[in-house]
């Protein structure tokens, strides 16, 4: 049993810290800090930037652009990555549908899409959840009925992230009805730019647009575009949601945040002192350090065992990453709450556009308190993470 | 990094675990209870058999030289096992003291007593007025001739009943709460002056109230700086925290272990109360309080060898806390869940609750390492 890092790893992080230093624009990490929106182009550059150094989708096989790091290596790029900080790759191109691709695609799929995913020269958005299937994904209505080399596909999807941006999307849809449940689905990939898709903003509580509703009438996809077997999906989907595993916990984004929220608290006073000398904000923010600092541990316990043993079947452990990881970040956003007080209040009328100097930063604290309250709805809700330990761990 | 255990830390585990899986079960516990002092000789001395009571000395001084991982193996095991022994007073506590302080007289007069299970220690700190300030102490030792005199109370010693050697904190100089001038002297529990009131404590281990009125011990008595010992008596307690902390996890793993078995057999309204989802959902969040426990077990094992003194303590208070509410959750939860039955002494569930209760207030609370966490600066 040994915390300690070895030199090599040492260096690692130092490696990455420097480039993130060197090459992450100055204006991108602000607006992370800050808490605001990043525009599009900001995005895109920043990884084309990550993926011209070699580094956009490092945990991918080597075969397909990947960089054969350790889990222990994969785990201090994010932790640094998340603690600098900068936008973490596109998930739904690097961590969801490219590893669907290589993994069950064809040769003639992972040579069209894999390096326009790298890239980020498409831009993919998420087809899963339905307005009827949030946790019950299932139980989804969406569908693709094959009509010559075609597939029509009509029906709706929501919290669709980030579509409004979006040149693709992966979708799980309907193939057998008379299939139960699991059975009859497929994993289909198409443009959002073809006739029939609409997008519809949905603004969420933070006045932020996110998240989409999606609306398919009579698109046609061509037939090709079925990512491995036809119903089958189920399968893809499964696999693509256990991928993501210790990056959920974001330690280094909590982390960040309360080097933050340390450093305000520091100026800002109440009572005649700085908030961080107040014994009752300060034993609520050492609470939130122990608590974060433990599931640093239990993160890197996994991140040890599957360096040790293969990544195998996927790790219950996820689950407590996932549950105590959102907590934790919900925490962060609660204390900065606290921290601005009363300045809390004044709603931002630029709404989404960041790109206004003048704005007051405290503007974007209660925002970031309401938009983080996603954290443990979103990638399985906490609730059906502790199903999944009542099931998987306790074998209720 | 690494979270595994060696081949040889294994071994021990599958040793420890196997002697108390034979020896140890809920039964044969009340009937240890029931033996003089309120432990069984017979396991102490199968614990020695099996090395087990010289782990943490050196080759040289007859014990094996294991580390902390091997400590925090034996803890979780004896935690799981709700064992009566007077581990932590003699070994984890006193031999401690020995190892880090004792001079090579004091290891040969009392190591060999230790290992082999023939002798228990207890550690007499706790004071009415100290709570869980270390360095607050009354109780005096005076310079007489080239020996000491000490007078003073000390509280709740565990295995303070039994034990044939004390190790007494002392003042020998300053102010009640001064960190400087504090001793640490070995006292033979049958010197002349001590006075022990013994009794049972809540979790059914033994401790005493002890009382030293003109006790006089030889220049050799004190272990360490006499006039200086606080340094040493913050490891050795350190380690304690340590090894309390894999106590408590051993505690919440059976607990937990304890509790699912239970709801998966006690039927109501027709079907297994574990089939009710908020049943299923409090028994995966002890699963979570406990995997966050048992990290910062793994960690505070491991922060014992930082170099950085403060960066130490402060890992060590942080795990503390974490264990302290990880271990209030998974005791209440472990009763709630039991529902009546879980109330009764019957019932092995309610016994794993009061430990876990009573090692919060061992060592300092959550609140009071939650300050202690605070006034360093915190964790990042």
């Amino acid at each position: 049993m040994d915390l300690a890092f070895t030199k090599e790893e040492q260096a690692f992080r130092e490696e990455v810290r420097a480039f993130f230093r060197d090459n992450v624009p100055a204006e991108t990490r602000r607006k992370m800090v800050e808490g605001r929106h990043l525009s599009k182009d900001e995005m895109v550059t920043w990884w084309r930037i990550l993926n011209k150094k070699g580094w956009g989708v490092s945990h991918w096989p080597t075969e397909y652009g990947g960089t054969g790091w350790t889990s222990v290596q994969h785990y201090i790029f994010n932790e640094e990555l998340q603690a600098y900080p900068a936008p973490q790759p596109l998930a739904f191109g690097v961590s969801m549908v490219g590893p669907v691709i290589y993994t069950f695609g064809n040769e003639e799929q992972k040579k069209k899409y894999l390096p326009r995913i790298a890239n980020v020269d498409d831009w993919w958005c998420q087809g899963f959840s339905e307005p009827g299937s949030g946790s019950d994904l299932a139980s989804l209505k969406t569908k693709a009925e094959r009509r010559g080399d075609k597939w029509i596909i009509n029906g709706q999807k929501t919290w669709t992230t980030l579509a409004q941006h979006a040149d693709m999307i992966f979708c799980l849809c309907r193939t057998d009805p008379s299939a139960k449940k699991q059975m009859g689905i497929s994993f289909i990939v198409f443009s959002m730019k073809s006739k029939g898709v609409t997008v519809r903003p949905i603004q969420t509580i933070d006045g932020g647009h996110e998240v989409n509703e999606v609306f398919f009438d009579d698109v046609e996809v061509p037939i090709e575009n079925l990512i491995g077997e036809e119903n089958k999906g189920w399968d893809y989907a499964k696999f693509l949601l256990g991928n993501e595993r210790t990056g959920i916990a974001r330690v280094g984004v909590s982390k960040e945040r309360i080097r933050r929220i340390k450093e305000l608290a520091a100026k800002i006073e109440a009572g005649g002192r700085p908030v961080l000398e107040d014994p009752s904000f300060r034993e609520k923010l050492t609470a939130c350090e122990v608590e974060l600092k433990a599931l640093e541990l239990t993160q890197l316990r996994v991140v040890a065992d599957e360096g040790k043993h293969g990544k195998g079947k996927p790790n219950p452990a996820s689950s407590v990453l996932k549950i105590k990881g959102s907590e934790i970040q919900q925490t962060t956003t609660e204390l900065l709450m606290e921290v601005i007080g009363p300045f809390a209040a004044p709603y931002d009328v630029h709404g989404d556009d960041d790109s206004n100097e003048t704005m007051d930063w405290t503007a974007q604290i209660a925002p970031s308190y309401f938009n983080n309250r996603k954290v443990s709805i979103y990638g399985g809700s906490n609730e059906i993470q502790r199903n999944i330990i009542a099931k998987a761990v306790l074998g209720l | 990094m690494d979270f595994d255990l060696t081949e040889e830390q294994r071994l021990l585990k599958d040793s420890i675990d196997g002697l108390l899986a034979d020896a140890y079960d809920f039964d044969k516990r009340k009937l240890y209870m029931k033996e003089k002092g309120g432990w069984s000789q017979g396991i102490w001395s199968k614990l020695a058999e099996q090395g087990l009571l010289g782990l943490p000395f050196s080759e040289e001084d007859g014990g094996f030289g294991a580390g902390g991982v091997e400590t925090m193996i034996v803890m979780e095991a004896m935690g799981r096992a709700l064992v009566l022994e007077p581990y932590l007073a003699t070994v984890v506590l006193s031999g401690g003291f020995l190892r880090h302080g004792g001079s090579a007289a004091q290891k040969t007069a009392h190591l060999p007593g230790i290992i082999d299970g023939s002798k228990t220690f207890a550690f007499a700190q706790l004071e009415k007025q100290s709570r869980y300030d270390l360095f607050d102490v009354a109780t005096s030792a005076k310079k007489k001739g080239d020996g000491w005199v000490i007078d003073g109370e000390k509280f709740v010693v565990l295995n303070g009943e039994n034990a044939d050697t004390l190790i007494v904190t002392a003042r020998t100089a300053g102010g009640q709460r001064d960190r400087s001038g504090i001793g640490v002297f070995i006292v033979p529990a049958d010197a002349k002056g001590v006075t022990r009131k013994g009794y049972p404590t809540q979790d059914g281990l033994h401790a005493a109230d002890i009382t030293f009125t003109g006790v006089e011990v030889g220049s050799d008595a004190a272990i360490g700086d006499p006039a200086n010992a606080l340094p040493l008596i913050e490891r050795v307690v350190d380690e304690a925290r340590i090894a309390l902390c894999a106590e408590a996890v051993g505690l919440m793993d059976e607990s937990l272990k304890t509790t699912v078995e239970y709801i998966k057999t006690r039927k109501q309204f027709g079907v297994a109360i574990g089939s009710f989802q908020s049943l299923q959902h409090r028994a995966s969040d002890m699963f979570v309080a406990l995997e966050q426990a048992r990290s910062m077990s793994m960690f505070a094992t491991m922060a014992a060898d930082f170099d950085d003194a403060k960066e130490r303590a402060t890992s060590i208070a942080a795990a503390k806390v974490q264990i302290g509410k990880s271990a209030k959750f998974v005791g209440q939860q472990a009763i709630q869940l039991h529902g009546g039955i879980g109330m009764t002494m019957e019932a092995k569930i309610g016994h794993y609750f009061k430990r876990l209760t009573m090692i919060e207030s061992t060592f300092g609370d959550t609140d009071y390492h939650m300050r202690r966490v605070s006034e360093a600066g915190g964790l990042i």
